[in-house]
């Protein structure tokens, strides 16, 4: 991606005057990095607050009599069992189960349903829901909206300051607080957080509150980066791929075992079939011995030098104090503490295959 | 008397009786953020002028760091491997990366001197 054609966000003018530094991700110019620098903020999102402007990410209201039957033709879901409120993570797949993009998918009503997309892939399934809701009675629309994340133990303390009362609220449920605003529980580092959608002038308000709190830091994307990493959170574009099915990715917990069987989603027959036969490979999390990072792309060996698997992402866990990445590797060496080695440069770096997450989770389920 | 220069790939070379201490830049450690491992050649190994000698690894990417002459690594900074963060605390001191005898000093003959470095990174 070159630097000529980057989307800016709309609170840029708010990262440049706090010291950010920029750089291109999907299509955005995007804040990297502040200046306390990505240990620090790593760092202090794990103890206290930190504050992600994630507005390239992108929020589809998806409402109409048949919104339900058309979210339940996209993803392996049951859209019409959600209870109000209720979040829940599945994916858009290709008719060969390959993950198109992972989504969050809340039910704001009886007939609305809120849907969050990355930022990659948002042109790609706006246009891909909108050609599928031609043969249903349910109209797509994105929405406008200033999207930050507000990330950490301190999160809901922050927001009640803020004069935003949370505690109705568990993990993975979200509502609309105000008119256009989201607000659900949820987030991409393992702690308990929000993730609010909001008119830019609210946004713009709220943040000034926020950031007045000591609590709060901004976070750019290389901490946001690290934290979802160390949670084991995959990454679109790299830990799962249109090239990667759910199961193989170890994502079938979003799967309902209703759907499993008699879902009609797109990919359903293809998943299936790889769920009959068995995945060849498997999504784990990898632990290299001492303190050099492996990343993403690096081929993994077994002891006797055959290929076993590959690295899709890979850096140094800032709250671990050690290296962190993840992976797919052949399933009868998926369990913790197969050992492995990856090629670093010429040297054999040796791998374990880890538990995932790294670094507990601590969502606030009620 | 030593003699500083500097690279547009944002590297300092201090040379002093044709050995020559090579770093990279304050403005560098800022662009690549907390470093957290680095990874030093041994001593012995003899260089040419653009290879790789040193890997310094951030949080989220790893970054060569290139020989700035043809010659000899004498020593390469062990702190770091305890410490790789002296990187970013002291780039341009005990933040260094390797020592080399040079085989030709006036390879270096083209490169920036710090007003050339600092017009350079603007």
């Amino acid at each position: 991606m070159t630097g000529e054609d980057l989307k800016s966000l709309p609170l840029e003018d708010l990262h440049k005057a706090a010291g950010a530094r920029f750089g291109g991700f999907a299509g955005w110019s995007m804040p990297l990095t502040y200046p306390p620098g990505v240990m620090k903020e790593h760092l202090h999102t794990r103890e206290h607050v930190g504050l992600f402007d994630i507005s390239h990410m992108k929020l589809f209201e998806v409402s109409g009599p048949d919104a339900a039957a058309l979210l339940d033709r996209a993803c392996p879901l049951q859209a019409a069992a959600l209870e109000l409120s209720q979040s829940k993570y599945t994916f858009l797949l290709t008719e060969q189960a390959g993950v198109v993009d992972d989504l969050i998918v809340t039910r704001l009503g009886p007939e609305r349903f809120m849907v969050v997309a990355n930022a990659g892939n948002a042109a790609a399934d706006e246009a891909h829901l909108k050609a599928l809701a031609r043969d249903f009675d349910a109209t797509v629309t994105p929405l406008d909206r200033v999207f930050l994340a507000i990330q950490g133990p301190e999160a809901a303390a922050v927001l009640l300051k803020a004069g935003i009362e949370t505690d109705a609220i568990t993990f993975m449920h979200g509502l609309e607080l105000r008119h256009d605003w989201f607000l659900s529980r949820s987030g991409y580092t393992g702690e308990d957080g929000f993730e609010i959608g909001l008119p830019e002038a609210d946004a713009r308000a709220l943040v000034k509150e926020l950031t007045a709190d000591p609590r709060v830091m901004w976070i750019g994307l290389a901490a946001r980066d690290s934290l979802r990493l160390e949670a084991g959170l995959c990454l679109h574009g790299q830990d799962i791929t249109p090239d990667t099915d759910p199961a193989s990715a170890g994502l079938m917990w979003a799967v309902p075992k209703e759907i499993r069987a008699h879902g009609a989603f797109i990919g359903a027959d293809a998943l299936r079939d790889i769920l009959a036969r068995g995945p060849t490979e498997k999504r784990v999390g990898l632990k290299p011995e001492g303190r050099q990072p492996v990343r993403a792309g690096t081929v993994l060996t077994d002891a006797d030098g055959k290929p076993a698997g590959r690295v899709t992402s890979g850096g140094f866990g800032p709250s671990t104090g050690f290296p962190v990445a993840m992976g797919y590797v052949a399933v009868p060496l998926a369990k913790p503490g197969s050992r492995l080695f990856a090629d670093v440069r010429g040297t054999k770096v040796p791998v374990d295959v880890h538990p995932l997450p790294f670094t507990a989770h601590r969502y606030r389920k009620g | 008397m030593a003699t500083t220069y500097f690279t547009e790939d944002h590297e300092w070379i201090r040379v002093e009786g044709g050995v020559a201490t090579v770093g990279i830049t304050d403005y560098a450690q800022e662009q690549l953020g907390d470093l957290v491992f680095v990874e030093l050649p041994e001593a012995g190994k003899a260089l040419k002028k653009g290879d790789v000698a040193v890997v310094v690894e951030s949080v989220k990417a790893a970054s060569d760091v290139y020989a700035p002459a043809d010659g000899e690594v004498v020593e390469a900074n062990g702190a770091l491997s305890g410490d790789p963060a002296l990187v970013n605390s002291a780039a341009t001191g005990d933040g260094w990366l390797w020592k080399m005898k040079l085989a030709d000093e006036s390879q270096l003959s083209g490169l920036l001197d710090e007003a050339g470095y600092k017009a350079h990174i603007g």
